[in-house]
Order: C-alpha cells, then structure tokens, then sequence
C-alpha cells in the first residue's frame, strides 16, 4: 500500500532550438504524476506525452540521477535544482510540490554557459578551467611513494575532501547575480592546497585557473553568498575566502614569469 | 573455428607480469609522437588509460558522450576501492586478495589476469594520494580502511560515501593536464557510432557528434573501448541513465568476441522500486552491511501487517526478527558476497516475508540501531559519561554513523522521505554490474587486432561474481597500469606505418552504414517511443533473465526478445532531426543493441547449465537453495562470435586452469 498521490500540474518550459534560437516559454499540462517521482521522472512523463503527440521532447542534461554526476542543471521556479536544499535537480522528488501547481523550468543563464538546446547548456569552460592547473603535476607511472609516508592531519584531509566533492553542476554560476565561478573555482584550489602533495605548486596553480576564469567570462565575486545556499554538495564560502589568500600570497610572492 | 588464446605469460604467476614487462617491445619516446590511439569512455579505466597514454608520449583522441568526461558513471561508485597494502595488519597480501577475487568469481575467472590485478593494486594507491584524492584518514594521519563482502581482511580504501567520485576526479585532473597540453583531444558529447577495420586491424571509429549531429571520422593505430557495462539492457539498473552497450557491440558486430553475457550482479542494497513511472534504481554502498543487520519479520502475520502499513519496525520483538544472513551463513553473516546476500532476500520476499509497501511487496530491512547503540556506548565510555541515558548514547552513536555514511543517509532520505537513523532502510536487489563483456587476452586485446578493452566493458578479473569494491581497483589497475605496457608491444609494430587515412573505402563504408541506420530511425515514424520498448525488454530480462533463471523462461525469454526487436524496427518513433542535439535518437541506437545483446544474453544464460556466482538457474541447486557449480563440465569463458542473428553466434571456449587455486564449493557458513 503507497502512500504516493497523483499530481496535476502545469509546467512552464524554456523551449530553445540551438544556439542561435532566441527561445521562449511553452505551456504543458502533466497528470497523475507520483508524488513518489523524482523530477526528472516527470520530465520523463512529459516527454513520453510530447512523442505521442508528434512534438519535439524537451533536451536536458541528466545521467547518474543520483546527485553525483553533476549533469542536470534545471533552474526551477527560481531556484538552481529547484526549491529543496542540498540536492540535485535528479534527487528532487515531487512529494516537494503541490496538486495544481505551475513550475518554471528554465535552462542555467551565464554568459560563459550558451544554450546548446532547451535546458541544455555548454559548460565546457569549467573544463578549460581545470586544464589550466586543477592537478597536481605528477605522472601516474604508479612509482610514486608509499602512500603512508606523509600522514595527513585528519582535519585537512577532511576539509580537503569537502572541497573535493563539487560535482562541476554549475548551479554556483546559475544562482550569482554576477555568475561567477568563484565557488567552483575555489574549491579545486583549496582541495590541493590543503594537501602536502597539492602545496608544491599552489601559487602557480591558482594564479592560472584564476586567469582562465576571467577569461571566459565569468563574473566577479561579490560576498553575496547565494551560490553556498544553492550549492548541491554544501561547498562552503570559506573556500572562496581560501582561494583569496592563496591568490593574494601567490600575487606578492610573485616567482612565476 | 579459431581457437582462443589468452596468451598468458609462462612461468610462476607471481613472476609473469614482471617477467611479460621486461620481454616486451616498447616504443621509444620520439616514435610515441606519431602514433595515435583513440580511447572510448571515461570513466576510471578510460580517464586512467588516456591520461597515461599521453603523459608516455602518445597522441590520445578520447571521446565520452556526456559532457564532461568527470560525468562518467564511474563518478557514482560509493563504497571504496580495495588494495592489498596490509595497512592494518590483519593477514592481507597480494596472494590473498587474488584467493578472495577467485573465489569471490566463483572460480570463474582468469588466474593470471587476476593475480596481475591484486599485483598492482597497492600501486593505485599510492599513485592516488599522490594526485591529491582525499582518501579517509585516522586521527594519526594515516589512510583509513573497512570491509567489505565476501572477505575477512579490511583492505578498502574509501572517502566517506564518495569514493569513485575521489578517484574519477583525480583520473579527470590528470587528464585535463594533458589536455591542457594538447597531448589528448577530448572529444565530448560524442558518440562512438562503429570501429573501423583495414586489413583486419582495428584503424579507427566513426563518431557522432551529439550537439550538431556531424558524422565524422577518427584514425588511429589502436582502438581502447573502455566504455563501462550493459547493466541497462534492464532498463532499470543502477547504471546511469546514458550507460550503453554500443561501443562494445560495434566492435562485436566487427569481430571481437564477446564474453559470458549472463554474468550480471544484482546487487543486494538498493533503494526498492516505486512504482512503474521509475526511470532507475539507486544503490546504497556495500560499506553499509559492516554495520548495518539485514532482517525481515520471523512471523508471516508481521510481514503482512507491515505491508499493509498497519504495523512499524520497531514494533516488531527481537525475538521476532529473523536475521536470515547471520542465521544461514554464521562466519560471514551480513558481509557475505553480493549475489548471495542477493539471492538471500529474494528467498525471504518470494515465500512472504518480504517488507516492501510498494505495489511488489519485495523489500528486507537494514537496519542500524544495534550499531547506533553500541558506537554511542563506545563514544560514552571515551567521554566518561558512565551513566548516559540511552537517549544520550543513541545522539553520540547516530554522531558516529551520520559521519561514516552522512551522504548515503541523506541520499535515502531524499528519496524515500524516511529518516534511516530512526527507522530501518527498506532495501531490495537490483542490476549493478556485468561481469560480462567484450573478451580480452592477456594484453587486454579483443579478437580484433589493434582493439583493446578495459574496465567493466571487458569480461576478465571478475568471474561470475565481483566482490565489493573491486570494479574501481579494476578500473585504474587497467588504465594506469595495465593498458600502457601491453598496448606498447603491439605498437611497437606501427612506428614507421604514419597517419593512418580517413578516406579510404573502409571508412567510406562504414560512413554509410552509420548514416544509413540514422536515416532510417528518423524517417521510420512509427507508432512507439523508443523507451516504449526498452522497458518491455527489460520486464523480460528481470522476470527470466534475472536473479533466477530456468530452462523454460530462458527459451521463453529468447522468443520474446526476437519479437519485440522484430516490433522495434518496424514501430519505433524517433521524432525530431539528425542535424542537431537529438537524446531520442541517441537512445534509439542504444536499444536496438540492448535488443540484440538481450537475446545473446539468454542464450548465453541457457548455454550455461550450471549456477555459479551471479548466474542462477533453478534446475542446478541444492535443496538449501545454495548455487551448484559444475566444474566438469563448464570450468570455461563462454566466448560467442558474431554471425547476423544472436541465435546464429557461434560459442567458443576459453578453458580456465586453475594451477594456483583449488578448485572448491564456494561456502561462506
């Protein structure tokens, strides 16, 4: 016996050819969906229902839908991966909304994130951010040395490991009024720099991936502090703060060319 | 009829892959700039391989059709990793994780490629910590292990619930180095659509890309397909929702045997279905069983009251649990292997002991509150608080828990709007892995030449079953460490061949092939959608092909699937164009491989009148229900040639020896 109810609900869409299409908001009407859905099983539902009728389904990204791959990026009534905290769009469950509800999906809006189709964007420059420095210089020939020989305070390790687990969804960029990269960016930064085997070439690394970011267009970092809120993995303010000082140590430092 | 070889280094296996990388050719470092591989896929095996490849010298074009390839699904393995470092002390080393893989597979696996494995996995390690993965460390600095199924040694490496999400970012990192140098062109949102042969060799693959729909064409001196498992020719599964067969497919359609295709693990907890709008199932991470009990109600009545939503848990005695898995195997207990805790709960759920709410019923417990309690006890003592209520010690131990599996406890909240530090988690079986897949040699060659495969996508490490954590350490030991050796003896032979030419007859051909098929799919305009079918595909893999397989649902199954592909192709409905981002056509290509690879399957499932690891059949158990292997007569690869229709391939037979190991009934009581 479930305790799961059907769902009428009207769903406001971005429908967006290519790059190129200037785009708009379509109308739909979904029934009967399980509060026991996920999100993206809606979106499923909707477009089984748009191929019957011989329309075009709507693109999105999605992969895993578990909340790791970092693919889906839906910005929905207002919010980057919808109204809960902590989640991703794929682990949003309509048990979050209400019978006879209107949702507004939209695509991620940046100036560095196109549009490729519908709610699909490019995020390819947060790619092009991690080949300028998101490594640490060593080979994997796998003669490397015993992997106890530096112990790592736990606490580092630990707060290495928080930075680490940005999943490169963008809703960082997505919910800054500047769309800025500085969350996503900073992470990568600190999780090597709280390592001994990432300190080695910190000063470099993050004048580099600083660089790239403004390269592609990403706005500036105003303290606001949206991008922590609506961040699916809980990726903490204190990294951009981090990222500042590694950044300003590295600037007055200055041994690179 | 060739005959297989696997061509296994001679001499003692502690000594053959030392041995193998001291006779090789190798390339030297001016020759590597003109030579050219393509890797498809990547996830662990796929990132590592294209990742050493270029730091060696070579010229990589990987491909991944998502993207990003930090997407891969790789990226969702929770648990952790296994590596014989003996860290802890506990009687682990190289021969023993080797013994426990082997059996583990249920003596179905290759000796030396598995020894290889457990050779080289304390290398994964090390090379991890030193790209900077944030593994789990103790108060002392020092990496963190647990277990995990199947053996009684704590060898898994982990970061918190994330641990293939460490390790992919890491291969990711070390890819993107190279790509920033230019040494691998990363080919995202692309899609491999066949491979290319000159003169039986494999020269390079046709590609589509995914946003503009362009059919192009990539050359190369040698072929990696490492492009993950089929576990989704069940349409639910654990797999990501883009996870596909294709790319080994293709290069089956072109020569390349594929291997055991009924070896496929269940993995016992997973987040029961909801219903029939469900597009996947999740997994909860193995690492959950070291301090999770598995139970169900001992009474029928309670099992029923709890179906009916009339009675909890917690309301239900002790006494009146019945913790199956430490009542029929005491020495393992809740850590046994995958497919037989599998197995396990759907013996209890099949005979009306099953929990679940949703429409199946099928559902056991898991359940923390014992671990709560005694970690909340060992927290009270630390901290002197002698006399802690029991209120108290249940907040200290659900402290310890929520840091242990935080993630996976939220995840299941999310999902199910159940607190599991409160109540126990329903869980259920579902498909996780294939330990099928492309055959490979030693070298990790298919039986095309000049095509590798790697990682899930191949069939070799992991027999009939793969224990816990192993999928990971398979992954990297492939693509790091594996991979870039072998691979350099047979490109050895190609340093005076040059660019090869993408404009000859052979990619002409296989141009129109791919062109002709998407045409097609576009103008066939059909009364179904594409998932239409893929979820009729997959009723009939779970239902006959599943956790239990029988003579008659076998034959039964195989007819079905003819005639829901035969359906397929006159019915299906791909709507939009091929000239821009169009996810329904890429699907459409998906399932008519799955439609294929489904009937090959069972036919493999059906060839195999045995039960061993994952492969159950119903005919060869024992009276305990207990799986009956039959060494005698199937202690072989089932490896099967293509021939047009899946009822016309044709089985070959890769003898497995066992001169390390004895061969023995698998008991874990």
């Amino acid at each position: 016996m479930s305790t799961a109810k059907g769902l009428n609900l009207t769903l406001k869409v971005w429908r967006q050819k290519n790059d190129k299409d200037k785009g708009q908001m379509e109308t739909y009407q979904v029934s009967d969906i399980s509060t026991d859905s996920s999100f993206l099983e809606m979106m499923d539902i909707l477009n089984e229902q748009l191929i019957n009728e011989g329309k075009d389904p709507v693109a999105f990204d999605h992969d895993c839908r578990e909340g790791i791959c970092g693919s889906c990026s839906m910005y929905i009534n207002g919010q980057a991966h919808g109204p809960s905290r902590e989640i991703t769009t794929c682990q949003l469950h309509m048990r979050e909304f209400k019978d006879g509800e209107t949702i507004y999906i939209e695509p991620w809006r940046a100036k560095a994130f196109p549009v490729i189709k519908d709610l699909v964007v490019d995020r390819g420059a947060f790619d092009r951010i991690m080949a300028s420095g998101g490594f640490v210089s060593v080979n994997t020939s796998g003669n490397t040395q015993d992997a106890n020989s530096i112990p790592i305070p736990k606490a580092d390790a630990d707060k290495a490991f928080d930075a680490a687990t940005c999943i490169g969804c963008g809703a960082c960029v997505a919910s800054c009024k500047n769309s800025s990269a500085m969350l996503f960016v900073s992470a990568k930064v600190s999780q090597f720099a709280l390592l001994p085997q990432g300190k080695v070439e910190a000063a470099e690394r993050v004048q580099n991936m600083v660089s790239q970011m403004d390269e592609e267009g990403f706005g500036n970092c105003s303290n606001t502090g949206a991008c922590e809120v609506e961040c699916p993995k809980g990726i903490s303010l204190d990294n951009i703060a981090r990222m500042n000082r590694e950044y300003l140590s590295a600037s007055v430092s200055a041994n690179k060319q | 009829m060739t005959t297989l070889n696997s061509k296994i280094p001679e001499g003692p296996i502690a000594d053959k892959w030392t041995n193998y990388k001291n006779n090789i050719n190798l390339v030297n470092p001016a020759n590597k700039r003109g030579i050219d591989v393509i890797v498809v896929g990547t996830g662990l095996a796929g990132g590592s391989a294209a990742a050493t490849l270029a730091e060696l010298g070579y010229n990589v074009k990987a491909f991944c059709y998502q993207d990003s390839p930090r997407r891969a699904h790789s990226i969702a393995a929770q648990g952790g990793i296994n590596a014989a470092k003996n860290y802890q002390g506990d009687g682990d080393s190289t021969y023993r994780l080797f013994y426990d893989t082997v059996k583990g597979g249920d003596y179905r696996s290759r000796e030396a490629n598995v020894y290889r494995l457990a050779e080289v996995s304390t290398n994964i390690i090390d090379q991890c910590v030193a790209q900077g993965v944030p593994f789990a460390r103790d108060y002392g600095g020092l990496l963190d292990n647990r277990s995990f199924g199947g053996v009684q040694v704590s060898r898994t490496f982990y970061a918190k619930g994330q641990t293939g999400q460490q390790l992919l970012l890491g291969c990711y990192s070390a890819m993107s180095r190279q790509i920033g140098k230019g040494k691998i062109k990363m080919y995202n949102r692309h899609e491999m659509m066949d491979i290319v042969k000159i003169d039986g060799k494999a020269r390079g693959i046709i590609a589509r890309n995914l946003v503009t729909g362009e059919i192009e064409r990539h050359s190369a001196h040698a072929v990696v397909i490492a492009s993950g498992g089929y576990g989704n020719v069940f349409f639910l599964s654990t797999n990501a929702m883009g996870s596909n067969v294709s790319a080994g497919w293709k290069v089956h359609k072109k020569g390349a045997y594929f291997a055991n295709p009924c070896y496929t693990q269940i993995h016992p907890t997973c987040i029961p279905q909801h219903g029939d709008q469900q597009s996947k199932l999740t997994l909860m991470s193995e690492s959950l069983r070291n301090d999770g009990r598995i139970w169900v109600p001992g009474k029928k009545e309670d099992a029923e009251a709890i179906r009916a939503g009339k009675m909890k848990p917690i309301e239900i005695a002790e006494a009146d649990r019945d913790y199956y898995l430490e009542r029929r195997y005491p020495s393992f207990g809740n850590l046994v292997p995958r497919d037989v805790a599998s197995r396990a709960a759907k013996e209890r759920s099949d005979a009306g002991f099953g929990v679940g709410t949703n429409e199946t019923g099928e559902a056991v417990y898991l359940d923390f509150s014992a671990a709560i309690m005694r970690y909340g006890q060992e927290q009270a003592n630390i901290h002197g608080h002698h006399d802690a209520s029991k209120e108290k010690i249940q907040a200290l131990g659900t402290d310890v828990i929520e840091k242990k599996y935080g993630n996976l406890f939220q995840m299941y909240e999310k999902i199910t709007a159940d607190d599991p530090y409160k109540t126990a988690m329903k869980i259920y079986p579902a498909v996780h892995y294939t330990m099928g897949g492309v055959w490979v040699d030693y070298n990790l060659m298919t039986t095309i030449e000049g095509c590798y495969c790697i990682g899930e996508a191949n069939f070799s490490d992991h027999g009939a079953n793969r224990l816990g954590a192993s999928a990971l350490m398979q992954g990297l030991a492939d693509g790091y460490f594996v991979l870039p050796y072998t691979i350099g003896d047979y490109l050895s032979n190609d340093i005076r061949t040059g660019t090869i030419p993408t404009d000859g007859p052979e990619f002409d051909a296989a141009v129109k092939d791919v062109q002709d098929k998407i045409d097609f799919f576009i103008n066939n305009k059909g009364t179904k959608s594409v998932d239409h079918f893929h979820k009729r595909l997959g009723k009939v893999m779970w239902n006959q092909v599943g956790m239990e397989r029988s003579e008659e649902g076998l034959k039964g199954a195989i007819a079905e699937i003819k005639q829901i592909r035969e359906e397929f192709w006159k019915e299906v409905n791909v709507p939009g164009t091929n000239d821009s981002m169009n996810p329904e056509l890429e699907k459409a290509g998906r399932v008519a491989d799955f439609l294929e690879l489904g009937e090959l399957f069972a036919r493999d499932a059906l060839d195999r009148e045995e039960s061993c690891g994952g492969h159950f059949r119903v005919e060869y158990s024992t009276d305990e229900g207990e799986a009956m292997r039959d060494d005698k007569h199937f202690a072989y690869v089932s490896a099967w040639e293509y021939k047009g229709e899946p009822a016309d391939a044709v089985l070959h037979k890769e003898e497995l020896k066992y001169e390390n190991i004895e061969l023995k009934t698998r008991s874990y009581k």
